[in-house]
């Protein structure tokens, strides 16, 4: 009894916060303005603007979780390899700018990449070619790279120094080179933590519309750009739920594919 | 532990207690929450109205007119006063969103906004039932002299490949579109299918050339010689000149919108007798005043102009120009919900549009 009580301010939680806004976007998703029930708002997906902000968002976040993955991984192999009292510092750095609102952040990289902005200040100190990609793609998957990078970090991390040190060594035991370890070994192991470092960056980058909006100065439409409007300014929000229906289907599969990789569930713990 | 847990929530609560003693001795006449422009009025306003008048204020700000509305529409936040746009109150008279003013509340407004204003707000406003102008201007051509040689006189030099990647377009709809129809000789107001797919067609050309789509965003980045060619509202362009002298502003000969926000109180709203009181603050001469040389947006309100003592300023072309001038010149109108869709629908299909 006493054990379920202290369960009961979680629950209440999930269900105000989580359940009943969900079940609040699949009935406006599947409603009509005079609460008829549709599938049109979910069938909106197809249309060529949406269809396109779709694939743009896909594919604008498969290139940041790649990204984050290469950086990441090597990273965290430095930081498992290294003593305590030397990572801990490290892995401080890494956390420290996430105590800053993210979109402050954000809107510092707009002034830092901005044609006069303080990047190409330095570039144009040095007589190097400036660099132009505020308001393009690279921009914004700059941005998610930078932002969702330690959402990579530190799961890899955790699944790296849960790897018993003994697997390591009998490999080498036996004869293994590192990067036949690695390959054999490390990687596979630490396979639950890229997973879930892959969906904790790839979902928050699929569904972003303030990266694009300050980095891609509005000249590029992603899917969360088109829900963000039909909700602030359209004022649709049986269209903007539909597409939210939609987008929650893509993150689904994603789950799924995770939980079929990650079936010790290790690298869920964050 | 637990004593020392109820200890430390003993703590906290007196403190709540206090703090709510606080504000009512501080504040005996209530509140009134007002949702406003961001950046569109001096803040030393505000506190002097709860000095004055013990009511606090509470301050929210938007960015567009379209946003604000889907707020004030669901009815979730009371707000009491807000300042909409022209078209944007007729749709909310239309909705039937609005409360009636009680003139007799309202001495200073009625007699110190000049009666040109009250008359232009019959447009939306027929008989001035709900609102009271508080800021007007034209949407202009925002241009640095130091990157742009040639005479700027109108909206075409939006689509000259000289400037390519030194545009800045407003990231809102109706702006949007209005310098596409009004170019292209039509009535922003339109609603004629094929005069926006024209429209679009201008927009979708235009796009490569266009740094940003962004709203307030204009300013700093004028300021920050970002770029050569802004579309911006008047009021932004004292401020920025002041800044950045280098810059200059104009009406573009094809016509423009010349736009009016006005106080308007909610039909919700909770506490209406403060939010005359505010409003009728805000039209007082000095605080009008206040407000104008902190935001530069042209004041409806002659008291206020009467005082400004710097006469450039006072006899400024930008801030009060002479509209008699300008022959094309129009004020946004409520569309309807069907014409609504369809200029966001198309304004999707720019947004969407990339040429790659």
């Amino acid at each position: 009894m006493n054990k379920k009580m202290l369960s009961l301010p979680y629950l209440f939680w999930c269900a105000a916060f989580i359940i009943i806004p969900l079940c609040m976007v699949v009935y406006y998703g599947l409603t009509d303005k005079t609460g008829a029930f549709t599938f049109a708002n979910i069938a909106a997906i197809a249309t060529a603007e949406h269809a396109k902000a779709l694939w743009f968002s896909l594919l604008l976040s498969f290139a940041g979780t790649v990204i984050c993955l290469f950086l990441a991984y090597p990273l965290a192999m430095i930081l498992a390899g290294m003593k305590v009292s030397q990572h801990s510092f490290i892995v401080l750095i890494f956390i420290l700018p996430m105590w800053m609102n993210f979109l402050l952040r954000t809107m510092a990289w707009e002034t830092l990449l901005e044609k006069n902005g303080i990047i190409n200040t330095v570039l144009r100190f040095l007589h190097l070619p400036a660099l132009n990609i505020i308001n393009t793609p690279s921009a914004i998957i700059l941005g998610m790279v930078y932002n969702f990078l330690p959402f990579m970090v530190l799961p890899i991390y955790n699944a790296l120094t849960k790897i018993d040190n003994n697997v390591v060594n009998a490999a080498r035991d036996l004869g293994a080179g590192s990067f036949q370890t690695f390959l054999r070994i490390i990687f596979p192991l630490s396979l639950p933590g890229v997973i879930s470092g892959i969906t904790m960056v790839f979902v928050p980058a699929l569904t972003t519309f303030v990266i694009s909006t300050l980095l891609g100065g509005s000249k590029i439409l992603l899917i969360g750009n088109v829900i963000e409007q039909e909700f602030t300014q359209t004022g649709n929000w049986h269209l903007g739920s539909g597409l939210s229906i939609v987008l929650m289907i893509f993150i689904l599969i994603n789950m799924v594919l995770s939980a079929i990789f990650d079936k010790d569930e290790e690298g869920a713990t964050l | 532990m637990k004593k020392l847990l109820s200890l430390g929530l003993c703590f906290v609560m007196t403190a709540c207690l206090f703090a709510g003693c606080g504000s009512s001795d501080k504040y005996p006449n209530g509140k009134v929450y007002v949702y406003n422009w961001g950046e569109y009025i001096d803040e030393e306003t505000i506190k002097l109205f709860e000095e004055e008048t013990g009511i606090e204020v509470i301050y929210d700000e938007f960015d567009t007119n379209e946003t604000m509305y889907p707020k004030i529409e669901a009815g979730a936040s009371n707000y009491d006063v807000v300042c909409p746009s022209d078209y944007m109150i007729q749709k909310m008279i239309d909705n039937d969103l609005l409360a009636k003013l009680n003139w007799d509340n309202l001495p200073n407004a009625r007699a110190n906004i000049g009666a040109e204003y009250y008359e232009q707000s019959l447009a939306f406003d027929p008989g001035n039932l709900y609102s009271v102008p508080y800021c007007w201007g034209t949407v202009g051509i925002l241009y640095n002299t130091t990157m742009v040689d040639e005479p700027v006189t109108g909206w075409s030099i939006l689509w000259d490949e000289t400037y390519k990647d030194s545009i800045l377009m407003q990231d809102s709809v109706r702006d949007l579109f209005m310098v596409a129809l009004k170019r292209l000789g039509y009535s922003m107001n339109s609603t004629n299918e094929s005069e926006l797919q024209e429209a679009k067609e201008l927009l979708i050309a235009q796009k490569p050339l266009v740094q940003a789509y962004v709203i307030d965003q204009v300013r700093d980045k004028m300021i920050g010689d970002e770029a050569a060619i802004g579309v911006i509202y008047s009021g932004e362009a004292i401020y920025t000149q002041r800044e950045n002298p280098n810059l200059a502003y104009v009406i573009p000969e094809e016509g423009t919108n010349i736009w009016i926000d006005s106080w308007v109180i909610p039909k919700n709203a909770e506490n209406k007798e403060n939010a005359e009181k505010f409003i009728d603050f805000m039209c007082r001469g000095d605080i009008a005043l206040m407000n104008f040389e902190f935001i530069t947006y042209s004041t409806p309100n002659t008291a206020a102009r009467d005082l400004i003592e710097d006469d450039d300023i006072r006899n400024s072309e930008i801030a009060f120009p002479d509209l008699s001038k300008y022959d094309k010149l129009e004020t946004f109108s409520y569309l309807g919900e069907e014409a609504d869709t369809l200029y966001n629908d198309l304004w999707k299909e720019i947004k969407s549009y990339t040429s790659y």
